[in-house]
C-alpha cells in the first residue's frame, strides 16, 4: 500500500526549511500581508455572528458523529449516489485512486482532463499520473494555474499562489500563455487567465473535481468555491470524476446549513463565496451523463483509529488556523514539506504519512493556541500536536542528546533537594554560560543573568514569619 | 488566607526577585504566605515536549506537596495553564483523578488571584515608568484574563500605560520551541520586539517570565530602549524604591 | 482477495470501534428570522449592492417593464431564457431566445441569460437556483457573461439555514447559490470580480 501525501517524504525537515526560506523577504512580506487581510476579513465577518460558537458547536457535533459512524454514512452514501445515477469508486491508497481515474478517462478515449482546485489529486500526485499515460491535465483555479504553468509548489490551502505577487504572475502568464502583451493589474491578469481557460472549459470532455462536502442522507456532493471554474468543471463536461477522502461525509442534507456559514467567513472572509454547487447523481439534459465518484481513504483510517488525534479529520480546509499562526506567517507554507502545511498540516501530514517521514513538523509551533481559537470545527490542534510529540519520543524518534537532557532534568526535577543541587552547579555555570552562550538561544537572545541566590535560598534567609 | 506559593522551577532559579515581589505584595494586602520547600516544578517542559512518563512522576509531586493547601498562588501563567488544562487528564492516567479535582479548583495565577480571588485591583504600587504588557498566549487563551492584568497596572501611581499593538501575536518563546525552531523563534522574536520598540515604553511587562526572558534577552542583545520586568515587580513597587 | 471497498469498511470499523450510540448534535445556531419583511428585504439589497449587483424593485404585473429597463439598461437586445421561462413576463423589444439545448459555443455567443429563482438568502444577498424549467439547465447561468434574475419577496428568507430548507424536495435537482459575480483573491489578495461565471448580475425584486 503505497500512502502518499505529495512529495512530503522527500522533504527535508521544518528547521532547516524555515531556516533557507526566512532568508526569502519578499515570501515573507507576501504571507505576512496575505495572512493579515485574510485574517481581517475573516475577524470582521465572524464577530458581526451572535451565533458563530454556536456554530462551531454544531459542526464540531456533526463531524464527531460522521467519524462514530463512518461506515454506515459511507454505505449509505453510496446507495444513496448509485440510486441517483452515479457510480461509486474506493480506493484504499493513492495510487489506486489515480488507477481508477485514469481508467475512467481512458476508457472513453480522452487525453484531456479540467480540473477544479482539490487537495486530494496533490495528495495523490494526480497530474503525474496523469501525465505518465499522456493525459493532460488542466488546472482551472487562478492560483492553481499560476502554480502549474510556473511549475512551482502550492504554499497555503486556500490561496496557494499567495508566495507571488502580481509582477511574478503576469511574467509567468506571458511566457505560458502566448501573450504578446499583458497589464499589470490584476484585472489584467484575471483577464488573460479568463481568455486561456474559457476555451478548455467549452470543449474537454472530462472534468475532475474534489468535494467539500458529501451527504449521506441523500448521496449529494458540494462544492465551494469563488471563481466559477468549479461551476465549469462539474457542468460542462459529458464525464465528470469526483474524487474526496472519506472524511468529507457529513450525515444529513442540514448540516451542510452549519458548514455552508462555518467554511466562507472562516476561508476568504465572506458572508457567502460567490457560487455554491450541489449536485445528487447524474440530471438529464442538465450537466455531465456520467458521474463517477472515487473515496479515498490513503492513511484516513489510520488517523480514525487513534482516538486521541481522530478529530484531525473534522478538518473542513478554511486554513484559518494557516492565517492565523504566527509561525506560519513567517515561514510560508513550503516550509512544512507538504501539500498540508500550517497547524492543520503539522498535525495532518504525520499521521497520514507516516511518523518517521515527518517527525520535525509537530515540533513546528510555539503550542500558542491561536489556531484552536479559530477553527471553525473545533479541532484542539495544540493538544493533538503534544500527543503526537508524545507519540514521537515513544517511538524513540527523539534525538539522543534531547533524551539524556530530558531525563537528567525530569531526575532532577522529581525531588527539591536534587533540584537545589543543580541551581548550585547553574550558579557556578555564569560566567562560562554569559561567555560562551546556549546553542540556539544566544545567536539572537542575551541569556539572563543568573542570580546569585535562589528564591528557596532567600525564603530560608528570612527566617521564621 | 494562608497563600502558598509556587515559585516555579525557573523562576525559582533565574527571577526570584518575582517571587520576592509577590510575597511583598500578599503581606501588604495583610495575608500570610507559605512556601513548600519540598516544590519543584508543574512538569509542562517534558509535557509539551512529548516525554509523558516524565511529566506525570513530576504531577504527582505537585499535587502531593500541595494538596492539603488552602490556596495555591503561581506567578506564571503557563503553568497554571499546565495545570488546569492539561492535569485533568493526566490525572486519570497517575489515579489521582479526585486529588487532581480537588486541587485545581485552588490553583490561581497572581494577577487572577489578586482580582478575582482577593477582589483587589488598587495593590498599593507606585511605578513611575511608561508600561506596555505582553499578555501570554497561555494568559490570553488558557486563563482567559481579559483586561485583568491592565486593570492592575491602570491602578499603580504614576504609571503610564501604553497598549501594546498585536497583543495577541505568540512572542515565540513557546518552551523548547525556542531552541528546536530558533530561527523561526527570533523571527516571531523580531515582530514582538518591533511591537514593543513601537510604543516607546521604558518596560515591557508580563505574567510569563519565560516571555520575558525571551522578549527581554532580544532586547538587551539589540540595546533597545525597553526592559522587561515581571508585572509582580510592578505591583510590587513601592514610593522611595528605585 | 478482498475489494478496495471491503478493505476500507473494514478498516474503519476496525479503528472505530463499537457501533457508538448516536448523540444528538446542538443546534443553537440562528434558524429563524429576526427580522421585519422590509428590514429583510432592505438588508437583502444592501448585500447585492455589496457585490456591485444592480437591483430594481417593482410590483406584481410589473416583471416584464422592468426587463425591459434592466436589459436597456445594459444594452442589451437578444438574451437566453430557460425554455419555461413564463411567456407572460416577457416584454417585447428584446429578442428572447430559448435554451433547447443549445451548443455551448452558442450560448458563450449570447448576450446574457434571463431566469427565475427558487429562493433567496437576505443575509449573505444569496439567490438559490435549482434549476427548475423557469431557472434553467446550469450552463444557461455559467457561461454568458451577463445574468438577469428576477426574484418575489415570498422567496426571500434571512438565514442560511431558511434558505437551505426552503429547496424542500428540489434539494437533489442540481442546487446552485449564487452571492455575487465571480471572483478572485489570488493575485495579491486584491479582490477582482469576474473570473470565468457571469461578470454582471443583476436582481429584480418583486414584490408580492
Amino acid at each position: 500500500m503505497s500512502i502518499r501525501v505529495g512529495e512530503s517524504a522527500q522533504a527535508a525537515t521544518f528547521p532547516k526549511a524555515a531556516k533557507k526560506l526566512l532568508q526569502n523577504t519578499q515570501l515573507r512580506r507576501n504571507v505576512r500581508r496575505a495572512t493579515d487581510t485574510i485574517r481581517g476579513k475573516r475577524d470582521k465577518v465572524v464577530d458581526e455572528m451572535p451565533d458563530w460558537q454556536a456554530l462551531r458547536t454544531a459542526g464540531q457535533q456533526i463531524k464527531k458523529r460522521t467519524l462514530r459512524n463512518l461506515d454506515s454514512y459511507l454505505v449509505q452514501f453510496e446507495k444513496a449516489c448509485t440510486a441517483a445515477g452515479g457510480k461509486v469508486h474506493w480506493a484504499r491508497d493513492a495510487d489506486e485512486a489515480n488507477a481508477i481515474i485514469i481508467g475512467i478517462i481512458q476508457s472513453h478515449g480522452q487525453k484531456e482532463v479540467i480540473k477544479v482546485k482539490t487537495m486530494t489529486s496533490d495528495e495523490t500526485r494526480l497530474n503525474h499520473a496523469l501525465e505518465a499515460v499522456g493525459i493532460e491535465p488542466y488546472e482551472t483555479d487562478l492560483a492553481d494555474l499560476i502554480i502549474q504553468l510556473g511549475h512551482d509548489k502550492p504554499s497555503h490551502i486556500v490561496v496557494p499562489a499567495l508566495h507571488k505577487n502580481k509582477s511574478e504572475i503576469r511574467q509567468i502568464f506571458m511566457d505560458t500563455m502566448g501573450l504578446k502583451e499583458l497589464g499589470h493589474a490584476p484585472e489584467d491578469l484575471a483577464a488573460a487567465a479568463r481568455n486561456f481557460l474559457r476555451e478548455r472549459f467549452l470543449r474537454v470532455k472530462v472534468g475532475f473535481s474534489g468535494a467539500n462536502f458529501a451527504v449521506a442522507e441523500t448521496g449529494s456532493v458540494c462544492v465551494v468555491e469563488s471563481e466559477g471554474n468549479g461551476r465549469m468543471c462539474v457542468t460542462l463536461p459529458d464525464v465528470l470524476i469526483t474524487m474526496f477522502g472519506v472524511e468529507k461525509i457529513v450525515p444529513s442534507f442540514d448540516d451542510l446549513e452549519v458548514f455552508l456559514q462555518l467554511l466562507p467567513r472562516s476561508a476568504t472572509g465572506e458572508r457567502m463565496n460567490p457560487y455554491n454547487s450541489i449536485w445528487t447523481g447524474v440530471t438529464p439534459g442538465d450537466g455531465p451523463k456520467e458521474f463517477h465518484v472515487v473515496l479515498l481513504d490513503n492513511g484516513r483510517t489510520k488517523v480514525l483509529a487513534d482516538e486521541e488525534s481522530r478529530e484531525t479529520l473534522h478538518c473542513i480546509r478554511c486554513a484559518a488556523c494557516l492565517n492565523a499562526c504566527p509561525v506560519y506567517r513567517q515561514t510560508g507554507g513550503h516550509a512544512y514539506g507538504s501539500i498540508y502545511s500550517g497547524p492543520i498540516g503539522a498535525i495532518l501530514t504525520p499521521q497520514l504519512q507516516g511518523m518517521e517521514h515527518s517527525t520535525s513538523l509537530p515540533y513546528a509551533s510555539s503550542l500558542c493556541g491561536a489556531c484552536y481559537e479559530v477553527c471553525p470545527v473545533k479541532i484542539n490542534i495544540p493538544e493533538i500536536l503534544i500527543h503526537l510529540r508524545r507519540k514521537i519520543v515513544e517511538s524513540g524518534g527523539a534525538a539522543l542528546t534531547e533524551r539524556m537532557g530530558m531525563a537528567v532534568a525530569g531526575y532532577t526535577l522529581a525531588d527539591s533537594s536534587r533540584l537545589g543541587k543543580a541551581q548550585k552547579l547553574v550558579q557556578l555555570g555564569r560566567q562560562p554560560l554569559d561567555a560562551i552562550g546556549l546553542p540556539g538561544w544566544s545567536a539572537a537572545r542575551d541569556l539572563p543573568t543568573i542570580p546569585t541566590q535562589t528564591f528557596r535560598e532567600w525564603w530560608k534567609t528570612r527566617g521564621a514569619k | 488566607m494562608l497563600i502558598s506559593l509556587f515559585i516555579t522551577c525557573y523562576n525559582d532559579t533565574l527571577f526570584p526577585g518575582t517571587g520576592k515581589s509577590v510575597v511583598r505584595v500578599l503581606e501588604r494586602l495583610g495575608h500570610t504566605v507559605e512556601f513548600r520547600e519540598a516544590q519543584t516544578c508543574c512538569g509542562q517542559m517534558h509535557y509539551n515536549t512529548g516525554y509523558h512518563p516524565e511529566a506525570v512522576t513530576i504531577m504527582k509531586k505537585f499535587v502531593a506537596d500541595f494538596l492539603d493547601a488552602e490556596i495555591v498562588c503561581i506567578p506564571s501563567s503557563s503553568c497554571v495553564a499546565m495545570i488546569r488544562d492539561h492535569y485533568p487528564k493526566m490525572a486519570k492516567e497517575a489515579g489521582l483523578e479526585k486529588e487532581v479535582a480537588e486541587l485545581v479548583p485552588k490553583v490561581f495565577e497572581f494577577t487572577e488571584f489578586l482580582t478575582d480571588k482577593l477582589g483587589v485591583t488598587d495593590v498599593g504600587a507606585t511605578y513611575p515608568h511608561s508600561v506596555t504588557m505582553h499578555t501570554s498566549c497561555h494568559a490570553l487563551r488558557s486563563l482567559d484574563c481579559g483586561d485583568r492584568p491592565q486593570r492592575l497596572l491602570k491602578a499603580v501611581r504614576g504609571l503610564d500605560y501604553l497598549e501594546l499593538p498585536a497583543g495577541d501575536q505568540c512572542c515565540g518563546f513557546g518552551g523548547t520551541f525556542a531552541i528546536k525552531n530558533a530561527e523561526v523563534s527570533t523571527a516571531m522574536l523580531s515582530e514582538k520586539m518591533r511591537s514593543v520598540l513601537d510604543t516607546g515604553a521604558e518596560v515591557c511587562t508580563g505574567s510569563d517570565n519565560s516571555c520575558l526572558m525571551h522578549i527581554g534577552g532580544g532586547l538587551t542583545r539589540q540595546r533597545g530602549t525597553a526592559r522587561c520586568v515581571h508585572i509582580a515587580e510592578i505591583l510590587a513597587s513601592e514610593e522611595g524604591d528605585q | 482477495m478482498s475489494t478496495a471497498r471491503e478493505d476500507i469498511l473494514q478498516r474503519v470499523r476496525a479503528a472505530i470501534g463499537k457501533q457508538a450510540a448516536d448523540e444528538p448534535v446542538e443546534r443553537d445556531y440562528r434558524q429563524t428570522p429576526s427580522l421585519s419583511e422590509g428590514e429583510k428585504i432592505d438588508l437583502f439589497i444592501d448585500r447585492l449592492h455589496d457585490y456591485n449587483a444592480q437591483v430594481y424593485r417593482c410590483g406584481p404585473g410589473e416583471e416584464a417593464a422592468t426587463i425591459a429597463e434592466a436589459l436597456a439598461a445594459r444594452g442589451k437586445t437578444r438574451i437566453l431564457i430557460p425554455p419555461g421561462f413564463p411567456a407572460h413576463l416577457l416584454p417585447t423589444g428584446p429578442t428572447f431566445v430559448p435554451d433547447t439545448q443549445l451548443d455551448y459555443r452558442e450560448i458563450d455567443a449570447t448576450e446574457g441569460a434571463l431566469t427565475a429563482a427558487t429562493a433567496a438568502i437576505a443575509m449573505t444577498g444569496s439567490l438559490i437556483l435549482t434549476h427548475s424549467e423557469t431557472e434553467g439547465r446550469r450552463a444557461l447561468t455559467l457561461i454568458p457573461d451577463y445574468h438577469l434574475c428576477v426574484v418575489y419577496t415570498n422567496q426571500l428568507v434571512e438565514t442560511v439555514p431558511e434558505g437551505l430548507r426552503a429547496l424542500g424536495g428540489r434539494r437533489t435537482s442540481p442546487v446552485t447559490t449564487i452571492a455575487g459575480p465571480s471572483a478572485t483573491a489570488d493575485i495579491e489578495m486584491t479582490r477582482v470580480k469576474g473570473v470565468h461565471g457571469p461578470r454582471v448580475l443583476d436582481v429584480i425584486i418583486v414584490s408580492v
